[in-house]
């Protein structure tokens, strides 16, 4: 705070400039552009302080800058670097009324699954400050790259991408939600293969009905054939009775009421010797 | 105004009045009766409503201006439909004959009409079993969850999903490559697609298995098949309505639009409709109501059969449109869910912040600020309307548009399984009518010998049908398809009713015919009968062949295909006939058409060379004991 009252007025806007930017975590960040790094350095020589002090405001300063690139640096190692990968996360769509809201632990959260991806695939001890996030927003979206833990180099975007690949149900479970609402924007979902049944279903269906046709028309034709042999059998039957019966009639007064009768001609039956003529 | 036109021997061929009412007594005995009047009206009934209701009507009545389309329809339902089907069923119960022995009774020369009748029944048969096999292919595959045209397969390196389903949808691809496997265009014939062979011959069979025995055995099919599809149609509108959006549906089914009134092609089109809803001309009306009793009421039936038509179209198209509605207004969500989502990722904005109500408002500002932003993001306009008109007519919209609706339900299988089985009731009914109007005629003109049992008959016929109907099963049977659809199924029959009405009133006689009416119904037909029969029948006839005639000749020979190659892919291309088309026309159309006349001249012919033996014949009888009773019987 002593350092408000002695210093001169651009430097102090800087440094408050770099005082408010060392308290936030999330938001846009603005990178220094390397003139506005050189003002701070120019107005440091120019202001003419006593060289005991002018060493702690160099400290000071130094920590600033690097309290301030710090960031930027992996700010530029975050989006700018090709190994990083950008995160997005749909919660309100996968939950509706259950949805969480996003917040600092559920970034720890995160952090953690993808180190925890990270170690099942490259078995290297990977802690939670091995990954970087930046340029959250609000759509809830980010960058993050992973440091390796014993280098501090960046893992390659492919190893990373392995990672999440292996272990992305147990990264999706842990967030409930699926491939489509935690979408890691460079890394496509595996397609699940189809299950295919042995038999096609559709074929048994098909053998169902067919052979239901087929037994109905196996018992159509049985039953027509059965019926057929019936009415022959009952046609020679009556024939028998009628031959028995017009034997028993010797041709003279009969009366021939039955008109059906077709094996007696009436043209051959004298009952009548009169003709009308 | 009363023209009859000569017609000698008349009384000799047709059976009098007294011979009807011993026939009535006695009862004939190798002529097969219905078992009651409901298997009678079932059977009509099963006849007249078919796939055409369901998928014809809604789309006509949509296309022509909604609710303002039904008062066409209901008044060349009056004027056309009932007069038609009226003289159809006097005829035959009169006659007791089918569509040939009806003709040659009237007149000899008039086989030609019963000859048409046929040719068309059995031709038009031949393309609607097939749509019954297609109809059974769906049906065989809706017993799994989930159903398979509700996602595309996955391509072969498993790196994504196969392009042309991906290009077009899931339902498309399913009908188009799955079902179909459509060739490019009809020249390229393809082979045989073994699926579908397979649910042909199921088709065919089935079919066989229920007209086996002629009434008899559809007599007993038709109790299902004629009563399902109001079940399954009632279930579908108790569904349908639950939807969201289904009301959307049905008020742009009935919003009235007078101003179609006045186009002619509407009224054209409602005359269309009514004469092939009706299934008049087909002979099989003509077949069902002369196995009735002589005394039947059928200007009752007529009326009665005509109103449950014409409530049936309107009643499913009232349920597809309620679907539709509930399909367009998913389909929209969809669409504006994915430009939501597009705009949300690409500037960052918390969920939530889009929504339905100030999506306009949010793209208007973010276009102004961030245009190429906007611009690269290639939104796609989202319209309730499009949505609603697409694809709605045909089998387009019973296997890709209701499909698509049936797997946006809960428990899909369900409705899919409910849906076809109403489609194939539908169509099996129809076909039943159908395959009466092939036999018959095929027994009355002696084609196969008298001692053949029915079974034979209708086997050999049934197996004919199959092997020709292969053709429908090839990779380009699609094309086919509607080719035969387009040309069999629509001058004939027009040709034939006008010929019907005509022989009927002016060669028959419409003195006899109202006598005859009388006769069995005991009241003689009114005034509206007479001017229908007479006058408005014949010439709205006339006037739906002429412009039928002369749309068909201008129309270019253009047909659509699905080419996956084509510029315009999802959208159907429209591809050129070849040449040799016109000599399947002329088959098709001609055909019938020219087997009127072409009959008449035969026997014309024939009658000239044994004109002298008639004369001969006559004059034998007028012997001495000819006229004296010579025994007292």
């Amino acid at each position: 705070m002593f350092l408000h009252d002695f210093l001169h007025l651009p430097v102090r806007l800087h440094l408050t400039a770099c005082y408010s930017l060392l308290s936030t975590r999330q938001g846009p960040q603005v990178a220094l552009t390397p003139a506005a790094q050189a003002r701070v350095f120019k107005y440091e020589g120019a202001s003419g302080l006593p060289r005991g002090l002018r060493m702690s405001l160099n400290l000071v300063i130094v920590l600033c800058l690097t309290a301030v690139l710090g960031p930027t640096l992996v700010h530029t190692l975050c989006s700018g670097s090709t190994d990083a990968n950008k995160v997005r996360l749909s919660i309100k769509t996968a939950l509706g009324d259950e949805a969480y809201d996003w917040d600092e632990s559920e970034m720890f959260l995160f952090k953690a699954t993808i180190a925890f991806a990270m170690r099942k695939c490259n078995k290297k001890q990977y802690e939670v400050s091995n990954i970087q996030v930046c340029n959250a927003t609000q759509r809830v979206s980010f960058w993050f790259v992973v440091t390796d833990p014993k280098t501090e180099d960046l893992v390659s975007g492919k190893d990373v991408e392995k990672a999440v690949r292996m272990s992305r149900n147990r990264i999706n479970s842990a967030f409930l939600l699926t491939d489509k609402t935690l979408e890691f924007v460079n890394i496509p979902p595996t397609l699940a293969a189809p299950v295919k049944p042995a038999t096609p279903p559709w074929l048994i269906v098909f053998g169902v009905v067919i052979g239901l046709v087929g037994a109905g028309i196996a018992a159509i034709l049985i039953s027509t054939f059965i019926q057929k042999k019936r009415e022959r059998g009952g046609i020679k039957e009556r024939e028998e009775d009628e031959e028995e019966e017009a034997g028993q009639r010797n041709g003279v007064f009969c009366t021939v009421q039955e008109g059906a009768d077709s094996n007696i001609n009436p043209g051959f039956i004298e009952d009548d010797p009169f003709t009308k003529l | 105004m009363k023209l009859k036109l000569p017609n000698l021997d008349l009384d000799d061929r047709i059976p009098s009045h007294q011979q009807l009412e011993k026939l009535e007594v006695e009862g004939a005995a190798d002529r097969p009766k219905w078992d009651n009047k409901a298997q009678y009206l079932l059977t009509c009934v099963g006849f007249c409503v078919g796939l055409g209701n369901v998928w014809r009507f809604p789309y006509l009545c949509q296309s022509h201006g909604g609710g303002a389309f039904m008062i066409p329809f209901l008044i060349l339902l009056v004027l056309e439909g009932i007069p038609l089907l009226h003289l159809e069923f006097a005829i035959g119960q009169r006659l007791r004959k089918g569509s040939v022995g009806v003709w040659t009774a009237i007149h000899p020369y008039l086989t030609g009409v019963g000859v048409a009748s046929m040719l068309v029944s059995f031709l038009v048969g031949l393309y609607y079993n097939t749509i019954i096999a297609w109809v059974m292919w769906y049906f065989f595959n809706s017993f799994q969850d989930p159903l398979p045209w509700s996602h595309c397969p996955i391509n072969a390196n498993k790196t994504g999903l196969v392009s042309e389903c991906a290009r077009s949808s899931p339902v498309d691809y399913f009908w188009y490559r799955e079902t179909l496997n459509t060739s490019t265009n009809i020249e390229d014939a393809g082979g045989l697609q073994w699926r579908l062979v397979l649910c042909l011959l199921c088709a065919w069979t089935v079919l066989y298995v229920c007209c086996v025995r002629g009434i008899e055995t559809t007599g007993k099919a038709v109790y299902v098949t004629s009563t399902l599809p109001y079940v399954v149609l009632t279930i579908f509108l108790i569904r349908g309505l639950t939807l969201k959006g289904s009301l959307s549906g049905i008020k742009f089914l009935f919003t009235p639009n007078v101003t179609e009134l006045t186009n002619p092609a509407t009224w054209l089109d409602a005359g269309a409709q009514v004469f092939y809803s009706f299934s008049l001309a087909f002979g099989g009306l003509i077949s069902f109501s002369s196995y009735n009793s002589v005394y039947n009421n059928c200007e009752q039936d007529a009326v009665v059969i005509s109103v449950i038509n014409g409530c049936t179209s309107v009643f499913s198209a009232t349920v597809i449109y309620s679907i539709i509605g509930f399909r367009a207004t998913e389909k929209y969500e969809d669409c504006m869910a994915r430009n939501i989502l597009d705009l949300m990722n690409a500037f960052d904005r918390p969920e939530g912040n889009i929504t339905l109500n100030n999506y306009e408002q949010v793209l208007q500002n973010l276009a102004s600020t961030s245009p190429l932003v906007v611009k690269s993001l290639n939104l796609k306009s989202c319209d309730m309307q499009t949505f609603l008109s697409e694809g709605v007519e045909g089998t387009g919209l019973a296997f890709i548009v209701f499909t698509e609706a049936i797997t946006k339900m809960p428990i899909s299988p369900l409705w899919s399984i409910l849906f076809f089985i109403m489609l194939f009731c539908l169509g099996l009914s129809t076909m039943f009518g159908n395959t009466e109007g092939v036999i018959i005629p095929l027994q009355d003109l002696k084609i196969f010998p008298k001692n053949w049992p029915k079974e034979v008959l209708t086997g050999i016929t049934c197996l004919i049908s199959f092997l020709i109907a292969l053709i429908f099963v090839q990779r380009s049977g699609n094309y086919w398809l509607a080719l035969f659809d387009r040309f069999a199924g629509s001058i004939p029959l027009l040709i034939i009713a006008f010929c019907e009405m005509v022989a009927v009133v002016y060669l028959y006689g419409i003195d006899r015919f109202n006598k005859d009416i009388e006769f069995m119904i005991g009241h003689k037909p009114n005034m509206f009968w007479q001017a229908t029969w007479r006058v408005i029948s014949p010439l709205i006839m006339m006037l739906i062949f002429l412009f039928y005639f002369v749309t068909k000749v201008r129309e270019e020979a253009t047909y659509i295909a699905w080419d996956p190659e084509s510029a315009t892919f999802p959208t159907l291309a429209n591809v050129l006939y070849p040449n040799w088309v016109y000599i399947i026309i002329f088959l098709l159309a001609g055909v019938p058409s020219l087997a009127v006349p072409y009959m008449a001249v035969f026997r014309l012919i024939r009658d000239c060379g044994r004109k002298r033996d008639h004369d001969y014949k006559t004059k034998e009888l007028t012997t001495f004991s000819a006229k004296i009773q010579m025994s007292d019987k």
